[in-house]
């Protein structure tokens, strides 16, 4: 089946292609003199420890989690007007999984010796769990969107023992992110993580996120190809991105409240920074307000039906969405952790040009890996329509 | 689709009772120790050896004498000095009162106290953040006394317990440490203690490898003429550590967050 990435290519297919791997060869280039020189290269430093790369590890997370939003309305719920999107949802969650490791790989100190998590299983801790459950989900995801397609192309009924693998699927996709902001609240000292709601947090904003995107791929699908992932489906799909992001502002507005109306000022210092700055120091506040306003923007477009249900709109407010939880889930949350320090002062980061296209070279690598998925999937859809 | 909801139900619910990861918490509370007041100030009968540092500050007068304390230390252990704040990697260092201790200071503390620096390292916390969150023990509390080890073979540097140590007692080679100015020079190094590679954590181990060799730390032997650091068995009721807890009002860093810090300030004031 992978054969129909090859063939039948049109020219922008490959120019795409083409531009893909050149990034992905900057970053791979960078990344080289990374592993010479180490990761001073970056903007990081003994106070700011994690910053870019685990930013887009977190948010992809999310990106990855948001399959499910199409797993359980078409497979629990039986809605059939999912039937043929489910599929660009869980290749979309094969792609940004293989960014995530990607992008842990490349902030250890030490790659060569990532085995050692393998080698030394440590239960006690949130970062080997988080490596179980995400090479789990990339596995179950592989395995679930060939088998289900290879069975559509052959026009027979996928196999029976998919559907044990699907419905774990969903309680595997909850789990992933869960464990993942358990990398944060779970530890003491850093108030801007250490809070009960957080997984809460980034689930509502992985499932305004990740189907955000998933809109967003799929009209580029219907205007390159000829396979239409349905009007009805993308609706449906915005009504979700509504209701999350929804709950992921509410969410956010709950730390405010609780860091504010307490007056605990050590639980107020990361926001005030975020937000307003800290001692003299503000790099992130534009970044963080542009945040705060895409949201209010995005929510006002998917809020009001007659605004959602124009689809050029509901396209501006899937891209607002996703800018908007990128920067809040991404630098915000990672970055903002770690400002203050544990002393109180404040060590500003900022990504170093390497460190950014690194970064970018994943970003082209999932892209890469998202597209050849896709032309896959879309050769077959195509197949059935001639 | 009633047959697969129900399906879907007990995978959920299997799901949950086997990765239920919240059923440690359970645990801690069927043990009963957790009695509100005592769970971070309990007192406890050890009977084997815990050891533990009382930093007296009163004692530390001069900026040299803290120099000489942080200087054997980094020269004992090949700490590496980039000249920046970046790279930077120490395993012991001074602070004011208001960075050492946040939240515990206020608008009118004593202008003695306020003014003092105070000797910052790492706590070696009886239940140290940094272990719970190494995803390979690379760092591990070592049975026989406490001490908050490294193994720097093992660690993959990916920096969880920087993340996770509330004291921000721990270093990362962002490059290679051997290139640092000051460990150039042979006479500099210290044969006995290995040098480190670039992208491994690193901090203080309450000098190991002096202990095993009967020495006492290199900082409290630095600065032995005042007996500003007392070094002992926190186990032992005779010690000495025990003598100064006994006798002198003393503090931790941040001990409402439970790691029970087993370094220990005399502030006076």
């Amino acid at each position: 089946m992978l054969d129909k990435a090859i063939i039948g290519g049109s020219r922008k297919y490959w120019t795409w292609i083409g531009f893909l791997l050149v990034l992905a060869g900057i970053g791979t280039i960078n990344y080289i003199q990374q592993f010479q020189y180490g990761l001073g290269l970056t903007g990081l430093s003994r106070d700011v420890t994690w910053g870019f790369y685990i930013a887009q590890f977190t948010f992809l997370v999310g990106v990855a989690a948001s399959a499910v939003m199409l797993v359980i309305p078409y497979y629990l719920h039986n809605f059939k007007k999912y039937g043929k999107i489910v599929i660009l949802g869980e290749f979309l969650a094969v792609s940004a999984v293989t960014m995530c490791i990607l992008f842990i790989f490349v902030d250890l100190g030490q790659p060569m010796r990532v085995m050692n998590v393998v080698l030394n299983p440590t239960p006690g801790s949130v970062m080997f769990w988080d490596m179980v459950v995400l090479s789990g989900y990339l596995t179950l995801n592989i395995v679930i969107g060939w088998t289900t397609l290879g069975a559509e192309r052959k026009g027979v009924p996928a196999p029976k023992w998919v559907k044990p693998l699907i419905y774990l699927s969903i309680p595997w996709a909850v789990s992933i992110h869960t464990v993942t902001a358990f990398l944060y609240a779970g530890v003491p000292g850093r108030h801007l993580w250490l809070t009960a709601i957080m997984a809460a947090r980034f689930l509502a904003s992985a499932f305004a996120a990740g189907p955000a995107l998933l809109i967003i791929l799929s009209m580029i699908v219907r205007k390159v190809s000829k396979f239409d992932p349905g009007k009805d489906a993308i609706q449906a799909l915005g009504k979700t991105v509504a209701y999350a992001m929804s709950a992921n502002v509410f969410f956010f507005l709950l730390e405010v409240f609780t860091a504010f109306y307490s007056g605990i000022p050590s639980h107020q210092h990361s926001l005030v920074y975020l937000f307003a700055g800290l001692d003299g120091y503000s790099k992130l506040v534009p970044w963080m307000w542009s945040a705060a306003i895409l949201a209010f923007v995005s929510l006002f477009l998917l809020i009001y039906p007659g605004l959602r249900e124009k689809e050029n709109i509901l396209s501006v407010a899937c891209v607002t969405v996703f800018i908007s939880t990128w920067i809040d889930k991404g630098m915000g949350l990672v970055v903002g952790g770690f400002i203050p320090n544990m002393f109180e002062r404040v060590t500003e980061y900022s990504p170093s040009l390497p460190e950014v296209l690194i970064t970018i070279g994943i970003w082209a690598i999932g892209f890469l890996v998202l597209t050849v998925l896709y032309k896959v999937a879309i050769a077959v859809r195509e197949e059935e329509i001639a | 689709m009633s047959m697969d909801r129900r399906d879907f139900l007990r995978i959920i619910g299997l799901s949950t009772v086997a990765g239920g990861i919240g059923g440690a918490g359970l645990l801690e509370l069927r043990k009963g120790t957790a009695e509100a007041g005592s769970a971070a100030h309990g007192r406890k009968k050890g009977s084997g050896t815990t050891l533990a540092m009382v930093i007296d500050v009163r004692k530390l007068e001069s900026p040299d004498q803290y120099k000489r304390c942080i200087d054997a230390c980094h020269k004992a252990h090949n700490v590496p000095d980039f000249g920046n704040p970046k790279d930077e990697i120490k395993w012991i260092w001074p602070d004011d009162f208001e960075h050492s201790f946040p939240g515990a200071g206020h608008e009118y503390v004593a202008e003695e106290v306020e003014k003092k620096q105070f000797l910052l390292l790492c706590n070696q916390c009886e239940k140290p953040a940094c272990v719970r969150v190494c995803p390979t023990q690379a760092t591990f509390k070592r049975a026989s006394d406490g001490i908050v080890m490294m193994d720097y073979h093992r660690c993959i540097g990916c920096r969880f317990c920087m993340a996770a140590c509330p004291f921000g007692a721990r270093s990362f080679n962002w490059r290679d440490p051997r290139g640092a100015a000051n460990l150039q020079n042979p006479a500099n190094l210290n044969p006995k203690f290995p040098t480190r590679m670039k992208g491994v954590v690193e901090k203080c181990n309450f000098c190991a490898e002096r202990l095993r060799e009967g020495l006492e730390p290199a900082c409290v032997e630095a600065c032995k003429d005042t007996k500003a650091i007392v070094f002992g068995n926190l186990d032992d009721p005779k010690s000495e550590v025990r003598e100064m807890l006994r006798t002198h009002y003393t503090i931790q860093r941040k001990p409402e967050l439970g790691t029970n810090p087993r370094v220990f300030y005399v502030i006076g004031g």
